[in-house]
């Protein structure tokens, strides 16, 4: 995360907000407390570098993810949205993630069919260990998204009228 | 058809009579030539304002979910194979006691539009004649559900890209006016307190703009995955004529492939998203 410390990246990153000429990704990653949390905690606490362009909202469980928080963000003018929590049989709660992968493969269909590019949203197991996967799984998103660009469609839909 | 009318009206009265239920849901003469609408019968002398042919397409068990049959401790109701489903599904979920709904089943040759046109889920019945009720009136009808009629809207869809998509439900949601008529009409959407009524936080946004339209509609569409039971009355409802079947078709062909589950077919199995396996599909979960 050093590449981010510091006020002058935070205000060069206002301006990259603001600016169309040096736009950077916007990420959303919602996170379990338990298994992807702590992983990107490693990750910190490691000193490993990924690109800061990731905002980092943690929920108790992935099975506590509700698709509005998906179309939240991107109302709010996400590029990409991560969901992220336990591998199979490690759910804190035993069963949140199994429920959660069963919404998931309904909803990745629903928002295919809702013309969501779905380059955009991804989904991930990352465990508490895995902050080397965290960070592969952030810096590859983020190349994705880069290479995407906005999210032009849903902007426009967002900001008419 | 009206032997069915005469069955109806005979078992509605006996029902009522002996008190077996307090009302029977059924359809009467609407005000026009072409239509019908719905009555609630309280009384034996009433029966013969019940009806069946061919512009019953209203699904009744949507009344169930709300006053007064809800609070009611028996009632009868009058049901197509189709609206059977309806309740299947209310079954499933304990939102309705078997006990209380006395169904009586008609078959059905099908049933017509507004316009005169016959709707997909009359192409795709396969329950013509109801295999689940209490009585039934009318001969055997036989299903022969016509291959791909189901699904045939969604190939349209599938074969844009996201893009194309994209502007296609841009355009056909930015009619929507709110109205929520696709809302009341379900059967299926019971909750007493709808997401979109919630304010706080505001999930989803109220005024009939692209941004909450497309809220709402996704998350009306995702709320009856693998509920849905494709009675088409949502898209009957609206009044701005949104493709809403569409998008719950689409939901009904992502449960059948993922889950092998098709909703209102047994009141012994579980909804798919009340219920997981350990080996569900984990290919697309990096």
């Amino acid at each position: 995360m050093e590449e981010s410390h510091g006020t002058e990246a935070g205000t060069e990153r206002v301006d990259q907000e603001t600016t169309a000429t040096s736009w950077e990704p916007r990420i959303v990653a919602f996170i379990c407390n338990w298994c992807t949390y702590t992983g990107a905690d490693l990750a910190g606490t490691s000193r490993m570098k990924y690109p800061p362009y990731v905002r980092v909202i943690k929920i108790p469980c992935t099975g506590r993810f509700d698709p509005l928080f998906m179309i939240k963000a991107f109302e709010r003018g996400a590029d990409g949205v991560l969901v992220s929590g336990c591998h199979p049989g490690d759910c804190h709660y035993t069963a949140g993630n199994y429920n959660a992968r069963r919404k998931y493969t309904v909803f990745k269909d629903l928002l295919a069919t809702l013309g969501i590019d779905m380059d955009r949203v991804r989904f991930s197991w990352i465990s508490a260990s895995e902050g080397g996967k965290w960070v592969d799984t952030i810096k590859h998103f983020t190349e994705v998204i880069r290479g995407k660009g906005p999210f032009r469609e849903y902007r426009e839909m967002i900001d008419v009228g | 058809m009206s032997d069915r009318t005469e069955g109806i009206r005979e078992i509605a009265r006996k029902w009522l009579g002996d008190g077996t239920v307090e009302a029977v849901v059924g359809w009467e003469q609407g005000t026009y030539k072409d239509k019908t609408s719905p009555v609630l019968i309280r009384t034996p002398e009433e029966a013969d304002r019940l009806l069946f042919n061919e512009r019953c397409t209203n699904n009744l068990m949507t009344y169930l979910k709300r006053e007064p049959v809800r609070g009611m401790e028996k009632v009868g109701i009058v049901a197509k194979g189709c609206d059977i489903k309806a309740l299947i599904g209310l079954l499933q979920e304990s939102q309705v006691e078997r006990e209380k709904v006395k169904v009586i089943a008609v078959t059905c040759p099908g049933v017509k539009k507004d316009d005169g046109t016959v709707p997909v889920k009359c192409r795709a019945c396969d329950v013509n004649t109801p295999t689940f009720y209490d009585e039934i009136v009318g001969e055997k009808v036989d299903s022969s559900p016509e291959p791909g009629a189901r699904f045939e809207g969604l190939e349209a869809l599938d074969a844009m890209t996201p893009a194309e998509r994209f502007r296609f439900w841009r355009g056909e949601l930015d009619k929507c006016i709110r109205c929520y008529a696709c809302r009341q009409v379900c059967p299926l959407c019971i909750c007493s307190r709808c997401i979109a009524e919630k304010n706080q936080p505001q999930w989803v946004e109220t005024s009939p703009h692209p941004r909450g339209n497309f809220s709402w509609n996704l998350v009306r569409a995702y709320h009856l995955a693998g509920r849905c039971v494709e009675c088409e009355a949502c898209e009957t409802a609206c009044p701005v004529n949104i493709p809403l079947m569409l998008l719950n078709r689409a939901m009904a062909r992502t449960v059948k492939g993922a889950f092998d589950y098709e909703a209102g077919k047994d009141p012994e199995t579980q909804p798919p998203l009340r219920a997981f396996n350990l080996d569900d599909d984990n290919s697309f979960i990096l």
